[in-house]
């Protein structure tokens, strides 16, 4: 039977949930630096939502990665792996030390995550929209067997723009998968840009009710809020659900925080003792 | 054996693969099928009333449509993912190649109507390039049958593979070709269907039966050619290929076209192992307004056009 993964603790989560996300901000900063290379402030900004996820919400069994009963995670934003790995192995699904190798010459830990090399990885992501489909066809298959996992699925607002994203809303609309949730990590920036400035979301939230969606705003931040709303049970929602958490890029490391050029941006090691100091502040 | 529609002696093999997955899918509940909007053209409206729980229409949508098969293999189901070859492979090559070969997951892919069936419709419709794109793309099994009985052969061998397989299925009406009654079609092993030794032609899919009589023809003008059925694109037959260099000169034969397709695989052994005269018959560029019968005629893929491309051949061949 499915079983609550993380640890007893969870009678209130939110203790572990604040732990876990500053111990995966840290791995990640350390993962990024080690490499000179990776994506640090979306690193940063969607860590307290794959907290919320793998330490209150999600149910798996890092021994059991292929368990029929488990809970799918999708991380369509490919490009944080500093967090999501770092994430990964908290829950156990590999050991601490492999996050050693990131993006190392032939390690397991690429770029972008690779199913065929990590347990816990269900698809392999990186280019952006590819994430919403994946997880629609997941949703459904667990509608036609009647089983009672949820599917949550983690984009980027710029991946936003991506138009595969909106089919894929279509469909599950119209489908009513209410299995279903999707996070929208919404730090306001992309790669070269404010996303509002390159082509805008806005009104998003209306965008995805009238894409026949529930939607709730967040603070991305606030894993109170975050869990509260992830957590609750589907119950008499007959409608997949939109969570847009608004969230800071970089958030944790001053100096990187709303900065666009932290996308991908590599800090030399004065700014990495920094923003170590600081994440364990 | 097959329930394919005859029409003169020629079928239709998309209602091969009709019979074969409603076969399956009595027997194997998880056999499921994605659609986009294409049920009718895919033949597939016999298996949705049987199973409309198990028929995921997305609407046309191509991205999704190949992400939904992914997420459905995550499920545990075995999901035939059918549509227009032309739309199924261009608009939705990156899910494809990301979500489908990349990470190697337990989906057929199947392109229905592939090569130059829809004529007049153009070059939007064609689809001449799938065979290109999808041969190097690693795990991903490339099956193109020739006739009503290898097509039901090949949808049973895909559901049977632990992992992507993409289809190639014809509309244009085919003969079924006549085999051994032990025949039995094995995913990547090319076919010998008939020997000789002056010159080999190598085709699949629609162009099988015509490079039979082909070589017909060449008997006739005293030149014995072998023709071998590559209909599994990748993984490659190797051996076969060399065997076909043996002869001393090679014509290759596609619905597709001549870049990159078989005829670039084919190539790709014998210039790096065998080299030897060869040629690669198929569609040169976009291609005119035309039936598909004007059209293969006009570009030479007849019985008479790839008969004559080999007796050429054989000038070039080495003394």
């Amino acid at each position: 039977m499915p079983q609550l993964s993380a640890d007893p603790r969870l009678n209130d989560p939110l203790p572990l949930i604040r732990e876990k996300a500053r111990a995966i901000r840290i791995a990640a900063l350390k993962m990024v630096f080690a490499a000179q290379l990776g994506h640090p402030g979306g690193d940063m900004s969607v860590a307290d939502i794959l907290a919320t996820l793998y330490f209150g919400v999600l149910r798996y069994d890092p021994k059991q990665p292929g368990a029929a009963w488990r809970d799918r995670f999708v991380m369509s934003k490919g490009h944080c792996t500093g967090a999501f790995y770092a994430t990964l192995a908290e829950a156990g699904f590999f050991d601490r030390a492999l996050l050693e190798t990131y993006m190392g010459p032939l390690s397991r830990l690429n770029g972008h995550p690779n199913r065929n090399y990590l347990p816990g990885v269900e698809t392999n992501t990186g280019p952006l929209g590819h994430g919403m489909p994946v997880a629609v066809g997941m949703a459904i298959a667990g509608r036609m067997d009647k089983a009672d996992y949820r599917v949550f699925v983690v984009t980027g607002d710029g991946e936003q723009q991506e138009g595969s994203n909106w089919e894929a809303g279509m469909a599950a609309g119209h489908r009513k998968l209410s299995n279903l949730t999707l996070i929208i990590d919404r730090n306001g920036l992309q790669q070269g840009a404010r996303v509002d400035d390159t082509n805008t979301l806005e009104p998003l939230a209306d965008k995805w009710r009238a894409f026949g969606w529930a939607v709730e705003q967040v603070d991305g931040h606030d894993v109170a809020q975050l869990y509260d709303i992830l957590a609750a049970p589907v119950g008499t929602r007959e409608k997949p659900l939109c969570v847009i958490a608004r969230t800071t890029k970089g958030r944790g490391i001053s100096f990187m925080e709303d900065e666009v050029k932290w996308h991908h941006g590599i800090p030399n090691r004065a700014q990495y003792e920094q923003a170590l100091k600081e994440l364990q502040a | 054996m097959s329930l394919a529609t005859e029409t003169a002696g020629l079928f239709d093999c998309r209602d091969s693969f009709a019979h074969a997955i409603e076969a399956l899918a009595e027997g194997d509940p998880r056999i499921v099928v994605v659609v986009n909007d294409s049920l009718g053209s895919s033949k597939l409206t016999g298996f949705n009333k049987r199973w409309p729980e198990r028929t995921v229409n997305v609407g046309i949508a191509e991205q999704n449509m190949v992400g939904v098969g992914a997420g459905l293999a995550n499920g545990g189901k075995i999901p035939f993912v059918s549509a227009a070859a032309c739309f199924l492979t261009a608009r939705a090559m990156e899910q494809i190649k990301a979500d489908i070969a990349y990470s190697n997951v337990n989906v057929k892919l199947v392109g229905q109507s592939s090569g130059i069936a829809y004529g007049e419709l153009g070059p939007t419709h064609h689809s001449i390039e799938d065979m290109a794109w999808l041969r190097l793309l690693p795990n991903l099994t490339v099956i193109v049958p020739s006739d009503p009985w290898e097509t039901e052969a090949a949808v049973r061998a895909a559901a049977e593979i632990e992992g992507p397989v993409f289809l190639r299925i014809s509309r244009h009406p085919v003969p079924a070709l006549t085999r051994p009654s032990d025949a039995r079609f094995t995913p990547g092993e090319a076919e010998r269907l008939r020997e000789g030794d002056d010159v080999a032609i190598i085709s699949n899919g629609t162009m099988v039966a015509r490079a039979l009589a082909a070589a017909e023809l060449l008997a006739a003008r005293g030149v014995s050619a072998r023709v071998v059925n590559m209909s599994t694109l990748a993984p490659l037959d190797h051996d076969a290929i060399l065997d076909a260099a043996r002869t001393g000169a090679v014509v290759t034969v596609e619905e597709g076209s001549v870049r990159g397709g078989l005829g670039g695989a084919v190539a790709e052994v014998l210039a790096t192992s065998h080299p030897c005269p060869m040629r690669i018959l198929g569609f040169p560029a976009f291609l005119p307004t035309g039936s598909v019968d004007f059209l293969l005629e006009h570009f030479g893929l007849t019985a008479a056009g790839i008969a004559n491309a080999a007796e050429e051949l054989l000038t070039r061949k080495a003394a």
